[in-house]
């Protein structure tokens, strides 16, 4: 029950957050993309101000070595640089430069009842499945649900 | 710059909270992967993550609507996009947030360099879409 409030709380808070620095306009991710236009730099400051603000959590938290109400501490595992990284990642920026959208910013705008968000959502979920199917994917899934939340 | 600079703040606050209380990552694809449609056994508080995230989006777009305004996108290119997005996001390991926000954050290696692969390409797109592809 705890952890429903503060997923619920934090998921508040992180959608403030989205709708606070723009991100939830498209025009504002898009005019940050276009270097060679109207460049907006307005995104370094969200994710800078994003990233060093988790780095603090991190930090405090990873010195206690547990969190606060959760079961254990679960971090992604430092794999060496690999083409999945790269192929992954480069396909996701051709979607986030086509439509400016990226998924916490599309979930959260969704409520806006734009047809093109709203089908931007859908068929982020069929690619999110469809990586799901992929041998490098399942494989990696294999070996997270074996360890991963067996404590709830 | 103030309100994203602020904006960012409370979205690294979010996640912070998440990995402080929870001991979990709190990017968006993974806690969409793990809610729905791979749902882990402990599913509840990310299903409960998405459902703030909405809800905090839908008071966003009543009371600035102007913040929160949707793509306008034609459908063929938002279903293209989209599903570029999501797949990319989790056959790469993360999006904006998790290899952004989280990682970058954490100085995971794989994450600076993920999240600058995306930054660089998506910069390409909108390059040759505004300006080769409209010269030629």
């Amino acid at each position: 029950m705890k952890a429903i409030a503060i997923g619920f709380a934090a998921g508040v808070l992180f959608g403030t957050g989205l709708v606070v620095a723009r991100m939830t306009d498209p025009r504002v991710v898009l005019a940050f993309l276009d270097v060679a236009g109207a460049w907006n730099p307005s995104l370094l400051f969200v994710m800078g101000g994003a990233a060093g603000t988790f780095g603090l959590f991190y930090a405090v938290t990873m010195r206690r070595r547990a969190p606060l109400v959760g079961p254990s501490l679960r971090l992604p595992s430092e794999r060496p640089l690999d083409a999945r990284l790269f192929l992954g990642t480069a396909i996701f920026g051709v979607g986030w430069g086509l439509a400016g959208l990226c998924p916490g910013p599309a979930l959260t705008s969704m409520v806006t009842g734009s047809t093109a968000t709203l089908a931007f959502v859908a068929a982020m979920i069929a690619g999110v499945a469809l990586a799901g199917r992929t041998s490098a994917v399942q494989a990696d899934t294999r070996r997270t649900v074996s360890q991963s939340d067996s404590a709830r | 710059m103030a309100a994203a600079l602020l904006g960012g703040i409370l979205i690294g606050t979010a996640s912070g909270l998440v990995f402080l209380l929870l001991g979990r990552i709190a990017g968006i694809t993974g806690i969409l992967t793990g809610a729905w449609p791979a749902p882990r056994r402990w599913w509840t508080w990310r299903a409960a993550f998405l459902a703030g995230l909405v809800l905090a989006g839908a008071v966003g777009a009543h009371l600035a609507p102007d913040r929160v305004t949707g793509s306008t996108a034609s459908l063929p290119l938002a279903l293209v996009a989209g599903l570029l997005v999501g797949f990319g996001a989790r056959y790469g390991g993360g999006c904006t947030s998790g290899h952004g926000v989280c990682g970058v954050g954490r100085l995971s290696r794989r994450s600076i360099v993920g999240c600058a692969t995306f930054m660089v390409v998506a910069m390409i797109v909108v390059f040759v879409a505004r300006h080769a592809a409209g010269a030629s």
